[in-house]
């Protein structure tokens, strides 16, 4: 029997490995094998993982071994048992997008943001479930089955990265990377009950990154508290020479200014996310969860957001037109499946016409009819230009305050099948988060209470590059018991 | 629809006179740099199929393309040498269709915002100066090449080669300035040395790094409107150009003058059949769905950076022309020969380099090296007598070593074997008879056997002496001093 700080090892942080690793409490071998008899245990109800990786493990977990044996410095992350969401490319192992089109897709090198997760010394343990392509906000949308939420097994995760928030919320990993373009990293952490955050885009290199709409993908992780988010985020962001929109913004000491006093810091409650469709329970925590950070000395300042109501159609038009073009190279011919046809267009249409699923096509579909000759500019044109004037609100709002806070979901999460045959329903659930990602801002979930055992996230954005402030104000507010109010 | 074309009724010349005709050419050149456009693999040609090729230039899923500034730095040294106008704000879009050779199912190329506009570059046709206008210069990555046969299997399968693709190229557009099939012509041939001296592009047509598509309509002379205009794909040579345009023109006056009209559309020049055939119409046009690519930056090009460009310039051919003219007092002709090609340019100037006179140098570059390179299909570049060499040879004829007569035999004996003037001089016993003695004895010899035209020039017939002279160089095949051979001559017959 191993020895863990919990039975059910929900309390390892990055610290407490990094630290059992140097007191040779545990060895990096012991600590990735009790996490493989973990997600043997609980991933077959779960579905969170799609595929796993103990040999890179086990060789990750030996080096490290060796280094402690050595009595060598551990790196920064040395240890932490890390997720990777599927739409994430890792060298020599299967990533599919959770879709058939990419069946037994094996990329011939890393993402950026996994790489220098690695080289900082985590575990890759393996691969999570996700809507197809990331396109979806309940994971229902995977081809290899729905992931459960582990806080209720009948309800949805949360999507796209379901599988990564869920197997950090089960226990699975101690962390998890996913991808946000929309909502998908902040809203499965809201409703699996963990911190999740979206840095700004150009933060963290898209490097590897499979794209869905390359101007709204940001790379962004999971964990069970602020602290090791602050952690991660130190390690992946910063420049990247693959990738040109990955900026050079010099990286600040995330952790250094957690505990930076919040007193004073100006908090922005836009009306305009507090009106229609916010369910009534979920208004009633995040109303508590902003008295708290009163309570902590900030100020509240109520905003006006006024183009917030296009953001949905917008976000809609921008995410499906880019995802219809970057979508375009599954197409047969080099890796991935292929359907056998007589000639090269039956091919083609064969392939695709297996490959993706509904959600996907129904969004390569709409993406290419904005695009279109007679289109472009009623559609694609003009949601870039409300696009500018929904960050131009974000830009006037950081002229008053320090941050911005809003639910990140207007409901709890619903149950699995809920919203299946709904996908408009499901697009307008989108609302708190798509603002953020049509502005580039960062914003972070953080758990704010529960409504019938069911978790609440607010959701605190930041000015671009600020992501210092948003983990500051995360951290002061889970600190001060935020999860529980 | 067939896609033949129908056969095309010769137009009479009378009937042809009545119109003219609009040409625009679209060149797509490669540029010279020494990795792709947007990652770093090599441009190199003639590697193994798919042995330069990344995940980026696979346009594998999770890749992201990275401007190559060598290449932005080589399409600003184009702007410059085309006098074209640089726009503040340029970026990179994404043009759509499907097809094999094409990756990400998309081109990454510069659209609604093109790196540089209105632009011109001066033609010669026929003896007269013309501006052709150029609409604009971009940039964009090349495509992949689908392989059809070579294979054991192709009559099943095709293949395709990766190498190509995500090489940098630079589109170049000119305004429908152009009025013959020869303006055309003239066009980018002067296109073509203005970039090969700029240092942009090889400009190799058989390796593909200079490519050609036309725009061709006509209309009725005095008329203003533009008539429906064709494009013609695949003019990659010279030769095809001319002739295509020739008979796409002819085509179009065929079809209007039997009463029918002309069909916007695209139609791909056969080289074996020497016909162009229709490959799409307009409604069958692809809709590229354009849009800005997220992925890359807008280019901004600093002014300073600009400056920098602008001072390393390569000499363009016409101030080299100039200054062939000036430095070294060549014709406007000479020096027109001499720097057609920016390699001949050089050699003709590392020549001088190398102490061979202007004059004399201009002069043999033209007459002795070009044609022998043409007869032996070989460029200046691989010309078997360096530069060194024949200002080498030059200091011998001018010395008066040899005579010019021998140095021309001299010459060819050097482009044989790549040997030097000193070597062959010596081998052959080509040096030069400056003695007087033997000199005088052939002279006499000369006089002596032809007594009537020592009568007739005696009788005061001028003309004759020069078979004199002839003779008595024939006799020392080539070898005596032109000099002395007249003055003894003149003594002789005097």
């Amino acid at each position: 029997m191993i020895m863990t700080p919990t039975s059910n090892g929900h309390d390892w942080t990055i610290d407490s490995v990094r630290e059992a690793l140097a007191d040779k409490r545990i060895s990096a071998r012991e600590l990735t094998a009790e996490f493989c008899q973990r997600i043997e245990r609980r991933n077959p109800e779960l579905n969170a993982y799609l595929a796993l990786s103990p040999e890179r493990a086990y060789r990750q977990a030996d080096y490290l071994d060796g280094l402690v044996a050595r009595g060598e410095d551990l790196p920064s992350l040395a240890g932490l048992p890390l997720a990777v969401k599927d739409v994430l490319s890792t060298k020599g192992i299967v990533t599919t997008c959770a879709s058939h089109i990419l069946e037994g897709y094996r990329p011939p090198f890393d993402a950026t943001a996994v790489e220098r997760l690695e080289r900082a010394g985590a575990i890759l343990l393996g691969k999570t479930n996700c809507d197809e392509f990331a396109m979806g906000g309940s994971n229902e949308n995977s081809a290899y089955g729905p992931v459960r939420n582990p806080l209720a097994m009948d309800r949805v995760p949360g999507g796209s990265s379901g599988g990564s928030a869920a197997a950090v919320a089960a226990g699975m990993a101690v962390a998890a990377l996913g991808t946000d373009t929309g909502g998908s990293v902040r809203q499965p952490g809201s409703f699996c009950g963990i911190p999740a955050m979206m840095p700004t885009y150009g933060r963290v290199s898209r490097y590897g990154l499979i794209a869905f709409a390359s101007s709204l993908d940001r790379v962004g992780p999971f964990a069970r508290n602020v602290r090791d988010l602050a952690l991660i985020m130190g390690t992946i962001a910063g420049g990247d020479r693959m990738d040109s929109t990955a900026a050079a913004v010099p990286v600040p000491d995330y952790v250094g200014g957690l505990d930076a006093p919040v007193k004073g810091l100006r908090i922005g409650v836009p009306t305009d996310y507090f009106a229609e469709g916010l369910n009534s329970a979920v208004r009633e925590k995040i109303e508590a969860g902003i008295s708290l950070l009163e309570q902590l000395g900030c100020v509240r300042t109520a905003l006006r957001m006024p183009h917030t109501e296009y953001a949905v159609a917008t976000y809609y038009l921008i995410a499906t037109a880019e995802a219809s073009s970057n979508l375009a190279r599954y197409d047969g011919v080099r890796y991935g499946l292929r359907a056998s046809g007589g000639t090269l267009m039956e091919m083609y249409r064969k392939t695709r016409g297996a490959g993706f699923g509904a959600e996907v096509k129904r969004r390569i579909m709409l993406g290419t009819y904005a695009l279109s000759a007679g289109y472009y500019d009623a559609y694609y044109l003009k949601a870039q230009k409300v696009r500018a004037l929904i960050a131009r609100d974000f830009a006037e709002a950081f002229g008053q305050v320090d941050a911005i806070v809003t639910p990140t979901s207007p409901v709890p999460p619903f149950r699995l099948g809920e919203h299946a045959s709904d996908p408009l329903a499901m697009y307008l659930a989108d609302i708190y988060t798509v603002t953020g990602s049509l502005a580039g801002v960062p914003g972070i979930s953080v758990p704010c209470g529960r409504t019938q055992g069911l978790p609440v996230g607010l959701q605190i954005f930041g000015q671009p590059f600020g992501e210092a402030r948003v983990l500051q104000l995360a951290h002061a507010f889970e600190k001060a018991g935020g999860a529980q109010v | 629809m067939p896609r033949t074309t129908p056969a095309i009724a010769r137009v009479a010349p009378e009937v042809s006179a009545a119109y003219e005709s609009v040409i625009g050419l679209e060149v797509h050149v490669q540029l010279k740099t020494a990795t792709k456009i947007f990652c770093g693999c090599s441009t190199r040609f003639g590697d193994r199929p798919n042995a330069n090729t990344c995940p980026v230039c696979l346009g594998l899923p999770g890749s992201l393309p990275v401007l190559n500034k060598r290449a932005l730095e080589v399409a600003l040294r184009a702007s410059l040498a085309l006098n074209l106008r640089l726009q503040q704000n340029s970026r990179f879009a994404r043009k759509n269709y499907f097809y094999p050779d094409l990756p990400k199912g998309y081109q990454i190329s510069m659209y609604e915002l093109p790196l540089a506009t209105h632009g011109w570059l001066e033609i010669e046709h026929d003896g007269a100066a013309k501006k052709i206008g150029i609409t604009r210069l971009h940039l964009e990555e090349d495509a992949a090449k689908n392989l059809h046969e070579g294979f054991l299997d192709s009559d099943r399968n095709s293949y395709i080669d990766y190498n190509r693709c995500g090489m940098p190229l630079a589109e170049i557009v000119s305004e429908p300035d152009l009025r013959l099939p020869g303006e055309a012509h003239a066009y980018l041939t002067t296109l073509k040395r203005v970039l090969e001296y700029a240092d942009v592009s090889d400009c190799n047509m058989e390796e593909g790094s200079l490519r050609c598509d036309a725009n061709v309509s006509v209309r009725r002379r005095g008329e203003e409107r533009f008539g429906i205009k064709t494009e013609v794909k695949n003019l990659n040579s010279f030769r095809y150009l001319q002739r295509a345009l020739e008979y796409e023109i002819e085509r179009h006056i065929a079809v209007i003058e039997s009463g029918g009209s002309i069909s916007q559309e695209t139609r791909l020049w056969n080289v074996a059949e020497g016909r162009s055939e229709s490959m799409r119409s307009k409604e069958f046009a692809h809709d590229y769905r354009y849009f800005p690519d997220p992925d890359l930056l807008p280019v901004h090009v600093s002014t300073s950076w600009l400056a920098e460009i602008q001072r390393d310039m390569p000499e363009l051919p016409t101030a080299r022309r100039r200054r062939f003219e000036q430095e070294h007092g060549l014709s406007d002709y000479d020096a027109g020969v001499l720097t057609a090609s920016r390699t001949l340019g050089d050699y003709f100037e590392a020549v001088l380099r190398a102490g061979g006179p202007a004059k004399a140098s201009a002069s043999w570059i033209q007459t002795e090296l070009l044609r022998r390179l043409n007869d032996s299909g070989l460029s200046v570049e691989a010309s078997p007598v360096p530069p060194a060499a024949l200002a080498g040879l030059l200091a011998q004829v001018e010395a008066g070593s040899i005579t010019g007569a021998s140095g021309k035999k001299v010459f060819a004996a050097m482009f044989e074997s790549g040997k030097s003037a000193e070597e062959i001089i010596a081998a052959q016993g080509l040096s030069q008879i400056q003695d007087t003695a033997e000199i005088e004895r052939m002279c006499r010899e000369v006089v002596e056997k032809n007594p009537e035209s020592v009568a007739k020039y005696r009788a005061g017939n001028q003309g004759v002496f020069k078979s004199f002279v002839g003779l008595v160089m024939k006799a020392s095949r080539g070898r005596a001093n032109p000099q002395i051979v007249n003055e003894t001559l003149k003594r002789l017959l005097g």
